[in-house]
């Protein structure tokens, strides 16, 4: 299962979506009122237990964590990043 | 100062003082407070216009945004009574607040529209909804009262001036919702004399200025949060708006680039604050005043809090909406007191009291009673509740407020505070009425009973957790149980962790005794 996939899983487990289709790749995880700030410390939680990432103090902005999408894209690039790290 | 004061003319003097300076910025909008001022009075006009009359209740229901601060402004000077709602709100219960004050109006953002598509056909007494924000509104919505976006009911009022002053200072300015030990939420009455007084107090024992740059993270439905507005108009101050805590390293970006220099939070922000390991100290070197509200801070935060506020000086503080604030400790005496909540606030006068109503003296453990032009006018429409908390004071006729809180007060008159007499919980600042869950859970099908309770948490103060007995011969999962908390409360509401027990204890009476639950 994709990254996507697996953070919609677990944010439709975790929280109150009204309509599990509404929920998108683009829904704005906390305008939409499905998450809340307790809520995105349980995601960068899950994400960090689940792809094993660190997710810095620095890098908590709606950039890096306000949809599925760009949390699906900052866990790729912090994957990448890692791989590196170990590569070289 | 005008011969009938009124809370708005913070908003009017000062933009008559400093028409130019900002007075808000969020989300990259900024509002003069000429802006401010000329918007509140259209708002103000147009709500006139369409039928809302002095003491009618006008319901704000949005996000931290400048609309929300133009709201709450316009309803105040359109003679109306508002009420902030936590944006977290969801439908049953927006509804529920909204036939509670039998609200006139509802403006809503458009965000939380579909919160409001949910409650407002439910409301009969709402006969105008207004949508704040930018995005147009979809045709199936025109089934709501007289609808109407913002702009248009701004659009050809007249800017320059509000409508005509109706009230007195002793008339009711807001209605703000706290939970209540009954289950239903209940809202605090408070006049704008109420309201003078407290920000008058507060702005003069922080010494807050013109020059000051103020942030407002916490929301403007939350007492404290909507004060950081209220004072800010009245120094002339400049208030930087954010949504909330969520994504802490942008909240933090701003407090940098808006050079801010006060700093108002509570304890679960400064625990998240806490976690944050790379904080430099150098960026908050322009903060310096530090304000905690809703609990004490934890002596290891207030640790954190010197080392990552370098320059600040930190204000632990307490209060309750019933009264909005009673205490704060001077910050000269932190080191000295850090677990006291400290000495009453200018303009307040506080003793406890046993149970047979009679004063105590220090190091003894009694209930809170704050006598002062702060104390609400009563619950909205509970006598009964009313009564409980307000009651003779000294003066004939007046009457103080029985806080029901336990406290001790030392020998040099510094407050600590002990516990609640009743079960409320306190999660992440905000109360939690244990029998409000209770009610969501027992509609679970399969369960019996319910019993909900606080247990310590770091982060939250205290985490909300669930005892549920089910029916016999009953499978319910736990998710089940949150699922329907989440759809029905809001999120600081919804148990963390639920346990399914045979049975609860009980009294003699038969009525469940949570003091042998941990």
């Amino acid at each position: 299962m994709d990254v996507q996939h697996r953070l919609k899983r677990f944010i439709v487990e975790n929280f109150y979506v009204s309509e599990a289709d509404a929920l998108s790749g683009d829904t704005h995880l906390i305008t939409s009122g499905i998450v809340d700030s307790t809520g995105m410390l349980e995601i960068i939680g899950f994400i960090e237990r689940e792809f094993g990432i660190q997710v810095d103090d620095g890098e908590t902005t709606p950039e890096n964590l306000s949809s599925i999408d760009r949390i699906a894209a900052f866990v790729d690039k912090k994957s990448v990043g890692r791989a590196a790290a170990r590569a070289s | 100062m005008n011969a009938v004061p009124q809370l708005h003319d913070f908003l009017i003097e000062t933009a008559q003082k400093k028409p130019s300076a900002e007075a808000l910025t969020c989300q990259g909008k900024r509002l003069t407070y000429g802006e401010l001022e000329a918007r509140s009075n259209a708002l103000a006009n147009g709500l006139l216009r369409r039928g809302v009359q002095r003491g009618d209740r006008v319901m704000v229901f949005a996000e931290n945004s400048p609309e929300a601060a133009i709201a709450f402004w316009g309803v105040l000077k359109a003679n109306a009574v508002v009420s902030m709602v936590n944006p977290l709100t969801r439908g049953d219960k927006l509804a529920f607040l909204l036939n509670d004050c039998r609200a006139t109006a509802l403006i809503a953002a458009r965000g939380l529209w579909r919160v409001v598509l949910e409650a407002v056909p439910r409301a009969p007494s709402v006969k105008l909804v207004v949508a704040a924000g930018d995005d147009p509104l979809p045709m199936s919505d025109t089934e709501l009262p007289g609808l109407v976006t913002l702009p248009d009911l701004e659009a050809g009022e007249t800017r320059t001036s509000a409508p005509p002053r109706k009230n007195l200072d002793i008339d009711l300015a807001s209605l703000i919702y706290t939970s209540g030990s009954t289950g239903e939420p209940k809202a605090v009455m408070l006049t704008h004399r109420n309201m003078l007084t407290a920000a008058t107090s507060i702005s003069t024992y922080l010494e807050l200025e013109g020059r000051d740059v103020i942030l407002g993270v916490l929301p403007l439905a939350f007492d404290y949060g909507l004060y950081q507005l209220i004072m800010a108009t009245k120094v002339g101050a400049r208030l930087v708006l954010e949504r909330d805590f969520a994504f802490p390293a942008q909240v933090i970006a701003r407090v940098i680039e808006e050079k801010v220099t006060v700093f108002p939070g509570v304890p679960t922000l400064f625990a998240r604050m806490a976690e944050m390991k790379s904080l430099d100290p150098q960026a908050f070197a322009l903060v310096r005043a530090v304000t905690n509200t809703a609990a004490a801070l934890h002596v290891k935060h207030i640790e954190h809090l010197k080392a990552t506020f370098p320059k600040a000086r930190i204000y632990s503080m307490y209060g309750l909406t019933e009264c909005k604030r009673c205490t704060y400790l001077p910050p000269q005496d932190l080191d000295k007191k850090p677990t006291s909540v400290g000495i009453a606030i200018p303009n307040t006068e506080l003793w406890l009291v046993d149970e047979n109503d009679k004063r105590l003296g220090p190091n003894q453990v009694g209930q809170l009673v704050i006598r002062g032009a702060t104390v609400m006018r009563g619950y909205w429409e509970r006598p009964e509740e009313t009564r409980k908390k307000l009651k003779a004071g000294p003066l004939p006729g007046e009457v103080v407020l029985y806080t029901g809180d336990l406290c001790r007060l030392d020998e040099d008159g510094y407050l600590t505070f002990v516990g609640r007499m009743d079960d409320i919980i306190k999660c992440r600042g905000e109360k939690v009425a244990p029998k409000e869950v209770e009610n969501v859970i027992v509609d679970v099908p399969g369960v019996k009973e319910a019993a909900v309770i606080g247990v310590p948490d770091e982060v939250l103060g205290q985490a909300v957790k669930a005892y549920v007995v089910l029916e016999q011969g009953a499978t319910v999962q736990e998710r089940e149980v949150i699922k329907a908390c989440q759809r029905r409360l809001e999120s600081f509401m919804v148990p963390r962790t639920v346990v399914f027990v045979p049975e609860l204890p009980t009294t003699d009476t038969g009525k469940i005794k949570k003091s042998g639950l941990t």
